[in-house]
């Protein structure tokens, strides 16, 4: 297996019984990175010279250093990417827009300096949507990233070169960002595991914002174990951002392999209606019966608003971001407004007409209330439960360009995934097979602060399935 | 429902090019259209959700700590004088 193959845990293994180095571990990635970027087009920004010189400085701590200087940098000499959300001190950062195409941050997001200070190499920067807006990774400014597993089809969005990164073998982990779905979403198109938090679980401090009561801040792993391993870095309350939480946690890997024998998990009717693909339908009734199987204890329910959660998500996300971009001026850094995209151009209008006087109450104070209602679904059904498990999204990957010229068909993709952020409830979107040869996912929802429980739930199910095993042909 | 798209466009401070109208007036058209599915939820007695931490009045000790510094600051501003940001004037 080549080194850039590895999951985390495996190279943190090799790297600590000195089987391999660091910088070997980087090399490994960066050729990776250079083989299949062109055709592609996973990364905006590659960190070569930095990325060698952080493997280096690991290198010397993994050679000198005892066990518990190690245990202290849990993430020593491992390379992982950033979506291009993610301010990055002194290295460019775009958001994947024309506007910040020269952008360089004077500071590091709290999540970097987390990942930075635990021994990560960071390896560059991934594409996506702009400003996290959409569901392809076709609305970025730098041109679309392609699925490694067939390449006339989306990776899914908006994490979509975080997806892509991690499925390609060009990074062990990724950093993604999920306001409606876009860190599930391009997990479940690339066989890959994406995680939600729950918000405020992980500070959104220094990452560019789209929707401020929406965003949360996760990451996409080759297995779920490595997807505990980075929560463990990335959770924290922040003295930067007064929306994050004090919740205390100690191990999210701790109960990784407890089983699932006599967790109740849900199947809410509402996700599994005609909309549905029937074989998405097919296998994730499959892996409800594996669970089964395990020992869990799989339980019919109803969450009734389900069907207004996708129209609710798009009237607050629209109002939210054209506030968060209104800053967007040219004057303290950026380009003018008119170097926005057509899709964030579309959101701005939509939000500040939604926002606009005569409008409000109709639409973003309904939606407000709606949000409540959809909430307390949750909040009901989880008296009764433990997890929830539905499909990510009702349809498998679909070709490039299919969608992109209608928008709302594009909004369509989200109707399962928008429910969590419109909760604050936390999600992990795992490997579930293939359709047409293309990759698909279930996500395990749970209350807020039941990260642990997801990842127990979520481990169980891929350690029988074995669908990260699977490489895609590049 | 009628969206001045050129009024929006000015609130939004989003310059729009003539031939961009029509589009993007008829697209934000049918996504009005598609939310407007909420009229059918009753939401009488109904608290908002503005946001779902439950979190009140988070605060910090009034202490100075470190930030950035004039040149920190200004370095991605494309139009400066004088370690200030220069902006349009708006009078006279």
């Amino acid at each position: 297996m080549k080194l850039n193959e590895l999951t985390i845990k495996e190279a943190e293994d090799g790297l600590r019984s000195k089987k391999f180095s660091s910088v070997e571990l980087t090399i490994a990635c960066l050729e990776q990175i250079k083989k299949y970027n062109k055709e592609l087009n996973v990364f905006i920004t590659i960190t070569e010279k930095e990325a060698l010189y952080a493997a280096k400085k690991a290198d010397k701590q993994l050679n000198n250093g005892t066990i518990e200087q190690w245990n202290n940098s849990p993430l020593l000499g491992i390379p992982i990417a950033l979506k291009d959300l993610f301010s990055t001190k002194g290295i460019k950062t775009t958001a994947a827009s024309k506007v910040l195409r020269d952008y360089i941050p004077p500071y590091d997001a709290t999540v970097v300096k987390k990942l930075k200070d635990a021994g990560a190499v960071i390896i560059g920067k991934t594409n996506h949507d702009a400003w996290g807006h959409g569901g392809s990774g076709e609305n970025s400014d730098f041109g679309q990233t392609k699925n490694p597993w067939n390449q006339e089809y989306v990776p899914g969005g908006s994490s979509s070169g975080s997806g892509a990164s991690v499925a390609a073998d060009m990074c062990l982990a990724a950093t993604g960002t999920d306001t409606g779905g876009s860190s599930r979403l391009p997990a479940a198109f690339c066989n890959v595991v994406g995680f939600k938090p729950t918000y405020g679980r992980v500070s959104r401090y220094g990452i560019i914002s789209m929707a401020s009561s929406l965003d949360s801040i996760g990451h996409l792993t080759k297995t779920v174990e490595d997807s505990a391993l980075i929560l463990n870095i990335t959770a924290g309350q922040d003295v930067h951002d007064a929306t994050t939480s004090n919740e205390k946690f100690q191990d999210y890997a701790k109960n990784l392999k407890n089983g699932v024998r006599g967790i109740k998990i849900a199947r809410p009717k509402e996700y599994f209606t005609q909309g549905l693909d029937i074989q998405i339908k097919r296998l994730t009734e499959d892996a409800l019966k594996k669970y089964e199987m395990l020992g869990a204890e799989i339980i019919d329910v109803s969450l009734p608003h389900t069907e207004y959660a996708n129209p609710c998500y798009y009237i607050i996300q629209p109002a939210e971001v054209s506030s968060n971009l209104a800053k967007y001026d040219g004057i303290r850094y950026g380009f003018p407004r008119e170097n926005f995209g057509d899709e964030a151009k579309r959101r701005i209008m939509l939000g500040t007409y939604i926002l606009s006087a005569g409008y409000y109450d109709t639409y973003y104070k309904k939606a407000m209330q709606v949000r409540t209602l959809i909430k307390q679904d949750f909040d009901k059904a989880f008296e009764k439960v433990d997890a929830i498990i539905t499909p990510v999204s009702p349809t498998p990957p679909w070709k490039l360009g299919e969608k992109i010229n209608d928008p709302l068909k594009m909004y369509l993709s989200d109707i399962f995934t928008v429910t969590a952020n419109l909760a604050g409830i936390p999600g992990l979107s795992v490997p579930m097979g293939f359709v047409n040869e293309l990759p698909v996912g279930m996500q395990i929802l749970g209350p807020q602060f039941s990260e642990g429980l997801l990842f127990q739930i979520g481990h169980a199910y891929e350690q029988i399935s074995e669908w990260y095993k699977r490489k895609p042909k590049l | 429902m009628k969206i001045g798209i050129f009024h929006v466009a000015k609130l939004a401070n989003l310059p729009l090019k003539r031939g961009e109208k029509e589009n993007f007036e008829k697209q934000l058209f049918e996504i009005l259209s598609y939310v407007e599915k909420l009229k059918g939820v009753d939401t009488r007695n109904v608290e908002i959700t503005a946001q779902v931490t439950g979190l009140e009045s988070v605060i910090r000790e009034d202490e100075t700590i470190p930030s950035l510094i004039q040149e920190e600051a200004l370095s991605n501003a494309k139009s400066q004088h004088s370690g200030l940001f220069r902006v349009k004037a708006i009078l006279e």
